[in-house]
């Protein structure tokens, strides 16, 4: 290309837009486990003998302790944000990868959790739980797919903080550019306040 | 700049950092990715339009035609697919909200143009993964495009399929939402406030804000039914406790809304076209935009109407049934003010705006039997019904199919710098109209007599609606045919167009390059007044002249 003006791309950048764009994509998310609330809501209104007796069966310890760690990894997400904007590189990431152990260690727990379901027989599709009243299923139905997706959502995260990690290594991400970095966070606090809804709604409420 | 006089070239001789066709594919100008939409949008409607022919042929006459009922199942479920998923919904925003959105409010390109192209990505994705449905061994799915449970749970052909193929599709339509909600606020040029702002722009943001908000549910409703089917989890399914008209609610909360998706773009585009037709200044500028939001408030709030035969209190009923009376009354605010702005016009009858009045006589049929529809008793008695196909097809086809010809008609000539042979045009449109209405009439009156929807074979007695209708196929059909065959051959070889205003229009779109240059804009343009201003049927210029 000869002339300049044709090889120059116009570069755009508009903070306000792309944190405009991020909270309306974390407001379909949240939309999209809202169907699921729907449903759950009116299963346990329809089921309430059954989803008692279901839910008691879940261990308020783990996810009691899940909780804990995820809340933790929220504010050292936070804590990674407010080191970058004081341009302090080197802790920015360190606080990212507390994160990411934070996140794994939840996953830990899930596996564990979801593993003795699964050696109890209750799983979805599994002789033991056909055995069981509607409502049980329903429940089980309902926590399997609920806390998978979630799952998910924090395995999207975990990689997603790893993919800021790397931009904060190689300086894209920046104490005076950091909007990839609070996106991130921002979508890291759905991950947790999703949690913050599921947690009280199968483990607590019995 | 040092070489002033120098010309910029196009969008479509633009050369960036790839060439020829990659040039296409990973351009993030939102000209050539809405060209890329039209193109792929063209495709899918070729093949949906070929199932509605077949659905025709096989209804010619009582008993078996053509095919045999499983293959008709699976073609009216395809047609319904891929009508409303790969048509209808991405349809206009997709196609001119990408390439007039950001030129009409004075922007360079939309807010997030890799985020632009990736939601190209996945719609071609999703359609390819609705036509490899059809193809791999089990079958098309055979559950209408409802994918009601507990059929759709249970049936061996690839719904699973199918419905992974919406769910991308949707998110496809989520971020066109998301890009244009932001681009809307972010990026309007100096001086257009939000009332300054064309209708389309009213239209195309109320849009998004729909598919951003109803969108995530069908989603994730469509997801759950293929979770269910996969590893049995008990979701919906009344086998395992579930609710299946929960899942209808689920499903409505969606695709009712939706249908305000696919019909309020094309509102716009109508009125875009009447003002520059009629050589008037619209009718209530700020009742046709507020409309457009009323739309979408109250278009959220109906779905329920589609289960008043299903089961439901008749206070829910009653509340319904309400407020599906109430979203007829901003649509109606609409096609008054429409009528009213080409009264006393100036009116030049060019093919865009036959169209357009062709979409607002079909709209106000389809819109009325609506409403009758939402009259419960009269509900009762048409439901299921070929009534029904007729009230959406007349609404959804003769209304945002043909705002979709008529914007492809009037913005021709500034996508492609060319224009098409007017006369032809013309006569093809009569063919679309004549043979659009003789197909979809005849459904009102055997669907009020009694002929089920989507039933495979019927009484002798409802034969002659059948060959009425079939034999519209046979206009309409060859017509749009013949249409895409013109509009790709003139987009090619078509007389040049250097002219930047080709119709006399106010809108910005008119007062840049024919075509448009690579982003769009030399110097953005201040806007200092209202679009569609016309004094005695001249058009006055408010803009400050884009170099």
């Amino acid at each position: 290309m000869s002339s300049s003006e044709h090889t120059v791309t116009h570069v755009h950048r508009d903070d306000v837009a792309s944190r405009m764009g991020m909270w309306l994509f974390l407001f379909t998310e949240l939309l999209l486990f809202g169907g699921m609330f729907i449903l759950y809501s009116v299963y346990r209104y329809n089921n309430p003998d059954a989803f008692h007796l279901a839910a008691k069966e879940l261990n308020t310890i783990i996810g009691t302790f899940n909780t804990a760690i995820l809340l933790t990894s929220s504010l050292t997400m936070a804590l990674s944000i407010t080191a970058i904007q004081r341009n302090n590189k080197s802790l920015s990431i360190f606080f990212q990868l507390i994160t990411v152990v934070l996140a794994l260690g939840f996953m830990v727990n899930k596996y564990f959790e979801w593993g003795a379901k699964f050696s109890h027989g209750i799983y979805p599709g599994s002789d033991e739980l056909l055995s069981k009243p509607a409502g049980e299923i329903l429940f089980f139905g309902l926590y399997y797919v609920m806390t998978g997706l979630h799952g998910l959502h924090v395995l999207i995260g975990i990689g997603l903080i790893l993919l800021m990690t790397y931009y904060t290594v190689k300086d894209v991400i920046t104490h005076d550019n950091y909007m990839k970095l609070e996106s991130a966070g921002l979508y890291w606090h759905l991950v947790d306040i999703i949690w913050i809804f599921l947690f009280p709604l199968f483990y607590l409420i019995t | 700049m040092n070489n002033q006089n120098h010309k910029e070239v196009s969008y479509l001789e633009y050369q960036g950092k790839h060439k020829g066709l990659l040039g296409w594919l990973l351009s993030t100008d939102h000209k050539r990715i809405g060209i890329l939409y039209l193109i792929s949008l063209m495709i899918f409607l070729t093949v949906g339009i070929s199932f509605g022919l077949l659905i025709r042929l096989e209804l010619l006459s009582p008993g078996k035609t053509i095919i045999d009922p499983q293959t008709y199942n699976a073609i009216f479920t395809l047609h319904g697919v891929i009508m409303i998923f790969l048509f209808v919904i991405p349809g206009l925003p997709a196609v001119f909200g990408n390439f007039f959105l950001p030129i009409l409010i004075g922007a360079k390109d939309v807010a997030f143009p890799k985020w632009n192209l990736t939601s190209w990505y996945l719609y071609v994705i999703g359609g390819l993964l609705a036509i490899t449905a059809i193809l791999l061994p089990g079958g098309p799915a055979d559950t209408g495009w409802t994918f009601y449970i507990p059929y759709s749970v249970r049936t061996s052909t690839n719904v699973t399929l199918a419905l992974f193929a919406a769910f991308i599709l949707g998110f496809s339509s989520i971020l066109t939402g998301l890009n244009f909600i932001t681009t809307v606020h972010r990026l309007r040029a100096p001086g257009m406030t939000w009332f300054k702002m064309p209708l389309s722009i009213w239209s195309f943001y109320s849009t998004a804000w729909i598919q951003i908000l109803a969108t995530p549910i069908i989603g994730i409703t469509l997801l759950l039914v293929a979770f269910e089917r996969f590893f049995k989890v008990g979701l919906f399914d009344p086998a395992l406790g579930g609710d299946p008209i929960l899942y209808q609610h689920l499903f409505w909360i969606y695709s009712h809304p939706a249908v305000y998706i696919m019909i309020l773009p094309a509102m716009g585009v109508v009125s875009e076209i009447i003002p520059v037709f009629a050589r008037r200044t619209i009718f209530g500028y700020n009742f046709i935009a507020m409309s457009s939001v009323a739309i979408a408030l109250f278009g959220s709030l109906v779905w329920a109407h589609h289960m008043f035969t299903a089961g439901m209190s008749s206070t829910s009923q009653l509340i319904f049934s309400l407020l599906t009376m109430i979203v007829a009354i901003p649509s109606a605010i609409k096609v008054f003010n429409w009528v009213a702005t080409l009264y006393k016009g100036s009116i030049d009858l060019q093919v865009p705006l036959l169209y357009v009045l062709a979409f607002i006589f079909q709209f106000t049929i389809g819109g009325l039997t609506g409403v009758m529809q939402g009259v419960l008793s009269i509900d009762i008695h048409v439901h299921d019904t070929s009534f029904i196909v007729a009230h959406f097809h007349y609404v959804m086809f003769g209304g945002t199919g043909f705002g979709f010809f008529a914007a492809l008609h009037y913005w021709f000539p500034k996508m492609f710098g060319r224009m098409y042979n007017k006369k032809l045009a013309e006569r093809t449109f009569w063919g679309v109209f004549v043979g659009f209405n003789v197909l979809y009439f005849p459904m009102f009156i055997m669907g009020w007599l009694g002929m089920p929807r989507r039933y495979y074979d019927y009484l002798p007695e409802y034969q002659i609606y059948h060959m009425i209708s079939t034999f519209g196929s046979w206009i309409l059909v060859p017509s749009i045919f013949l249409m895409f065959g013109y509009l790709i051959y003139y987009a090619l070889k078509g007389a040049k167009v250097t002219e930047k205003n080709v119709w006399g229009g106010e809108t910005l779109e008119w007062q840049i390059d024919t075509p448009p240059i690579h982003e769009n804009f030399i110097e953005i343009p201040t806007v200092s007044d209202k679009p569609y201003e016309y004094k005695s049927n001249e058009l006055v210029t408010q803009f400050s002249e884009a170099k």
